[in-house]
């Protein structure tokens, strides 16, 4: 561990301290791609002793109900259930968007009911399939928007870590992927303006702020922008979810991050004639969705997220 | 949103396109026009995230039909806001009645790497 202090920030530094996270075997990198455990382990091997640890959930799609998963509220719940399994808890949960399936008042009502049993404050950013309502995402807003800006964007702080909440899916353009626009960037400059830059940072939105697969639009237009403010920084960490699978990268001092649904996957970008639900093989379902736990250790950036899957 | 509303949608969406196609359309037509529109066209499949065919050619007063059959839901949004469906779940539809000539290129809200195009020309 100790190779890790005073190391520098790039991305051989990155996957060493990786490595610290839990016994070792819980965070392995290959060719970029995190390798996935039980959820019981990773469990088992979080010490926050020196940090605290927040916990992402993602894409939960309540309501979804066709073949790729017949009941997303289910998978759901076991999430969940997960969570409140947890030896240590976490701070607060993040939850990254597509919290329900087509915005309907049910929907978000059963996902609340579910989440609630966690018993820890719930931080949302919508996906697009939160902004489906009549009136393109007042539903929403009503709902988890309280004390938010534009639509819906805030931050806050937790233990000195910065953490800055994006919406991405509004207003989107013919042609284009996700989009930040230029009132909340112009929102998002003055947020950091002031903040030194040894303040770790956490930023979290819906669809990715790096350019996955442009094809399918898995990127945001106007994120570069927003991460040139972030540059300066000494550690950021991207939290993305949207294309239901884990994707990671290191640019500069830019950890990115996507985390699984739990209530379906999706292909690989590029991988089929599109995105959309995949239909696992018969049993295979909950080892392809689950939750990300963040741990973080002052002095120890960049935070060390570890990806655990339902089945267990 | 259930089937049977989209007849609405269809005067709904044919008055917001313009009041003067919308008295137009009202003097000519009788109550029952929504559900048996003048001439009725084609209709543009979603699949795979793709509107097929992309490009459409019609003749005014055409009225074009979108179907869902993802399973992911979708919008079809002019990018000039002449139109604008509701979200559609797999299987549901939205129909727009084309009442002026011109290009209209739209695109799916939600996933907007998804275009397509309505050509109108006169008749």
């Amino acid at each position: 561990m100790s190779e890790h202090d005073g190391g520098g920030q790039d991305r051989r530094g990155f996957l060493k301290c990786m490595a610290w996270a839990g016994t070792g075997a819980l965070w392995t990198v290959s060719g970029g791609l995190a390798s996935s455990i039980s959820l019981d382990q990773a469990l088992a091997a979080t010490n926050p002793a020196k940090g605290f640890t927040f916990l992402q959930i993602s894409d939960s799609h309540v309501g979804f109900a066709k073949p790729a998963n017949p009941d997303a509220r289910a998978t759901y719940r076991e999430a969940v259930g997960k969570i409140i399994a947890m030896p240590v808890k976490p701070d607060f949960i993040i939850h990254t968007g597509d919290i329900s399936q087509l915005s309907r008042d049910q929907e978000f009502d059963d996902a609340d009911q579910i989440i609630k049993q966690a018993g820890l404050e719930v931080f949302h950013v919508p996906g697009e399939h939160d902004m489906l309502d009549d009136e393109n995402g007042k539903a929403y807003l009503a709902r988890y928007g309280k004390g938010s800006r534009g639509a819906g964007w805030y931050s806050f702080d937790h233990h000195g870590v910065h953490f800055v909440a994006l919406i991405n899916v509004v207003n989107l353009k013919a042609g284009g992927m996700g989009n930040l626009g230029a009132d909340q960037l112009k929102w998002l400059q003055k947020d950091l303006a002031g903040r030194s830059s040894s303040t770790p940072i956490v930023v979290f939105a819906h669809i990715p702020l790096w350019t996955v697969y442009a094809d399918w639009g898995w990127g945001t237009e106007d994120a570069t922008q927003a991460l040139g403010y972030l540059k300066r920084f000494g550690s950021v960490t991207v939290l993305n979810g949207h294309i239901h699978q884990i994707t990671q990268k290191v640019e500069g001092n830019i950890a990115f991050h996507t985390a699984r649904s739990t209530a379906f996957p999706q292909p690989v970008g590029g991988t089929a004639p599109s995105p959309g639900p995949l239909k696992a093989p018969d049993g295979q379902l909950r080892s392809m969705l689950g939750v990300t736990t963040a741990t973080f250790v002052r002095g120890r950036e960049p935070i060390a997220l570890i990806d655990a899957t339902l089945a267990s | 949103m259930s089937k049977h509303r989209f007849p609405t949608l269809v005067v709904a969406l044919a008055l917001g396109a313009g009041a003067l196609a919308a008295v137009a359309v009202a003097v000519v037509q009788t109550p029952a026009f929504a559900a048996t529109p003048a001439s009725a066209g084609p209709t543009i499949k979603i699949d795979n995230f793709t509107f097929g065919p992309a490009t459409v050619t019609v003749g005014v007063g055409t009225t074009v039909t979108w179907v869902n059959n993802d399973d992911i839901p979708h919008t079809v949004v002019a990018t000039d806001r002449a139109f604008k469906s509701r979200v559609m779940d797999t299987d549901e539809k939205f129909s727009f009645t084309f009442t002026r000539p011109g290009e209209y290129t739209y695109f799916c809200s939600l996933h907007p790497h998804m275009v397509g195009k309505v050509v109108v020309k006169a008749a």
